[in-house]
C-alpha cells in the first residue's frame, strides 16, 4: 500500500507548511499585510537552531527554544522597525517593504553565515513505524503531531483568552477597537511575535527534514505556505490549516503518481483552479467593501 | 466636563472642522445637529482620538485629550458609541459586552454591570450567546451602547444612534438614552433627527460645513425659525 505512506507522508510536508501558513494569515488577519519575509524568518531560526546544536551542543529542545526566542524578538522588532512606520502607507508600499526585509535577511545571513549550506545535525531519531504495509518515519509522525498540538492551543488562545478576543476585535475594526481601549500596536506586535515563534518550530522541523540550511531556504516554503493560507482562504487559521495539508497532500500525490519536475506546477494549477471557483479560499469570508 | 476649545481638524488640505468650540456639563445631555457632513463624525472622532486634531483643544475634566493616545480615552471616563454602531460582528453578544470593559480589572463589579446592561435591554440577553452579525439593526445598535456602557463612563458619545432604525426603535433608542442619563451620565448625541434630539437635549448646537452655527437650549433652538427651516421640515 503506497497510498498510505505517500498520503502520511504528506500530511507532514502539510503539516510544516500549516505552521507556516498560520503566521501569514495571521498577520494578514490583523494587520492586514502580506508579510514577504516570513519565509525568511524561518531561515533564521533554522540557522539559530543549527548553531545551538552544533557550535553550543545545546540538547534539542534548548536549541528549539533558542530557535523561537531569536525569531520571535525578530519578527517583533522587524514589524517595529519597518512596517510600523508605514501603517497608514498605502498597502503597496507595505509589500514592497516586506520584499525588502526578505532581501535583508537572505544578505545579511550570507554575510554572516556564507552562502554555502550547512548540514543540520540529524537529531530527531530516524527510526520509523510500519503502519500495516506503509513505514512512516517518527520525524514524520512528530511533525504531524506538533502541527495539531500547534492548531489547538492556537484555537484555544484565540477563542478563550481576552487577548485572543481582542486580536479577533482588531481584525474586524481597528478604530471600534482602539474605542474599547485595545492598544492596537501591541496586539499587532503580538500577533508578529506569534507568527514568527511559528515559522522557528517549523524551521527545525524543515531543517531535520531537508538537512541543509543555507540562506534562501525559506522562500520556497515560505511561498508554499503563502499559497496554503490563500488556499484555505488567507485571514483564517482553520484555513491556514486545512490549506497547509491539502497543499502537502497535493504536492507529494502529484511527485508520487504524476511527475517530480511538474509537482510545483500542479500545487500552483490547483491553487488557481479553486480561486477560480471559490476567489477567497476554502474558508475565506466574503470581503464587505465598505461605501 | 467636556470642553472644546477651537478645535480645527484637517483630512490632507481640506479643512472639515474649522475651529469650533463648545462644553458639556456634567449631567447634561447636549446634542449636536446638523446635516450629512458637517462635520459631526469627525468630531466625535477628534475627542475619541481617532483622528488628530490639526489645531485647539479637548479637555476632559482638565486632562488634554489632544495628546492621549485613542486607546487610552476610554479609561478615562469618556465612551463612544460610533456612527453606524460597529459591533463585532463575529464575536457573540456577550463577547462584544467583554471588550467594552477591555480595561476594566474589576471582575465582579463587571458581572453586576452587565447585569444592569441586560435590564437596559432584555433582548440582548436573550441572544447573549449569539453572533453580534447576526442581530438586526436595532439590536445591534443596542449592543454597541451596552458595549459602551461596559466601560463605566461617565460621559457618553452617542452618534447617530437612530440612523437607519423603524420609528419605534427609534423613540426606544431616546428613551433609553434618557434613562442613562437619569442614572447620573453625562450625553453628547450626534443626531440628523434633529426633532427628536433636541427634544431631549438640555442644550443644543448646530453644526454646518465644520462650523458652529447656532447655539442654545433645546427648546430654543427647536423654536427657531432657521432650525426650523432647515432642519425640522417646518
Amino acid at each position: 500500500m503506497q497510498f498510505l505512506s505517500y498520503l502520511i507522508n504528506g500530511l507532514g510536508l502539510g503539516s510544516v507548511y500549516a505552521i507556516i501558513a498560520l503566521g501569514y494569515t495571521m498577520v494578514y488577519g490583523i494587520a492586514k499585510m502580506l508579510n514577504f519575509a516570513h519565509g525568511d524568518i524561518i531561515m533564521i531560526g533554522a540557522y539559530i537552531a543549527f548553531f545551538a546544536l552544533t557550535k553550543f551542543a545545546l540538547p534539542f529542545p534548548l536549541a528549539v527554544l533558542a530557535a523561537i526566542a531569536v525569531c520571535t524578538m525578530l519578527g517583533v522588532l522587524i514589524e517595529r522597525l519597518a512596517y510600523k512606520p508605514l501603517r497608514q502607507a498605502p498597502s503597496l508600499a507595505v509589500l514592497i517593504t516586506a520584499i525588502g526585509v526578505s532581501y535583508f535577511l537572505q544578505n545579511g545571513a550570507q554575510i554572516l553565515w556564507s552562502s554555502s549550506s550547512k548540514v543540520f545535525p540529524s537529531v530527531i531519531s530516524t527510526g520509523s513505524i510500519s503502519l500495516g504495509s506503509a513505514s512512516v518515519s517518527y520525524l514524520t509522525l512528530l511533525t504531524i503531531a506538533t502541527c495539531i498540538v500547534v492548531m489547538i492551543c492556537l484555537t484555544l488562545f484565540i477563542n478563550r483568552t481576552k487577548t485572543g478576543s481582542a486580536m479577533r476585535a482588531c481584525s474586524e475594526d481597528k478604530g471600534a477597537s482602539m474605542l474599547m481601549g485595545i492598544n492596537v500596536n501591541m496586539i499587532i506586535s503580538i500577533t508578529f511575535a506569534i507568527g514568527s515563534g511559528l515559522a522557528a518550530i517549523a524551521s527545525v522541523l524543515l531543517a531535520s527534514t531537508y538537512p541543509s540550511v543555507y540562506p534562501t531556504m525559506g522562500s520556497m516554503p515560505g511561498i508554499k505556505a503563502f499559497t496554503a493560507a490563500v488556499f484555505g482562504g488567507i485571514g483564517s487559521i482553520p484555513g491556514a490549516f486545512i490549506g497547509g495539508l491539502l497543499l502537502g497532500i497535493i504536492e507529494i500525490f502529484a511527485k508520487a503518481y504524476i511527475s517530480t519536475q511538474l509537482s510545483d506546477a500542479i500545487v500552483f494549477g490547483v491553487l488557481i483552479v479553486i480561486l477560480l471557483i471559490k476567489p477567497t479560499g476554502l474558508l475565506g469570508k466574503k470581503i464587505n467593501v465598505k461605501v | 466636563m467636556l470642553k472644546v476649545t477651537d478645535l480645527k481638524v484637517k483630512y490632507g488640505m481640506i479643512e472639515a472642522i474649522k475651529g469650533i468650540s463648545f462644553e458639556v456639563r456634567d449631567g447634561e445631555i447636549v446634542t449636536m445637529i446638523g446635516a450629512n457632513g458637517a462635520g459631526k463624525t469627525t468630531t466625535m472622532h477628534a475627542i475619541s482620538g481617532l483622528v488628530k486634531a490639526a489645531e485647539g483643544s479637548i479637555k476632559l475634566d482638565d486632562v488634554e485629550l489632544t495628546k492621549t493616545p485613542a486607546n487610552k480615552i476610554v479609561g478615562m471616563g469618556l465612551a463612544q458609541v460610533p456612527e453606524g454602531r460597529r459591533v463585532f460582528a463575529e464575536q457573540t453578544v456577550e463577547e462584544n459586552l467583554i471588550l467594552g470593559a477591555y480595561l476594566r480589572k474589576d471582575k465582579a463589579k463587571m458581572a453586576e454591570d452587565m447585569e444592569e446592561v441586560y435590564k437596559l435591554f432584555p433582548r440582548l440577553k436573550e441572544r447573549r450567546k449569539q453572533l453580534a452579525g447576526t442581530l438586526s439593526g436595532g439590536e445591534q445598535q443596542m449592543l454597541a451602547m451596552g458595549r459602551a456602557l461596559m466601560a463605566k463612563p461617565s460621559i457618553l458619545l452617542l452618534d447617530e444612534p437612530s440612523m437607519g432604525l423603524s420609528p419605534l426603535l427609534v423613540s426606544e433608542i431616546f428613551h433609553i438614552i434618557r434613562e442613562i442619563n437619569d442614572k447620573g451620565t453625562t450625553i453628547l448625541l450626534v443626531e440628523q433627527n434633529a426633532k427628536r434630539a433636541l427634544a431631549i437635549a438640555d442644550r443644543a448646537y448646530v453644526l454646518e460645513t465644520g462650523s458652529i452655527t447656532l447655539e442654545g437650549t433645546g427648546e430654543e433652538l427647536a423654536n427657531d425659525e432657521r432650525v426650523q427651516k432647515a432642519y425640522l421640515g417646518g
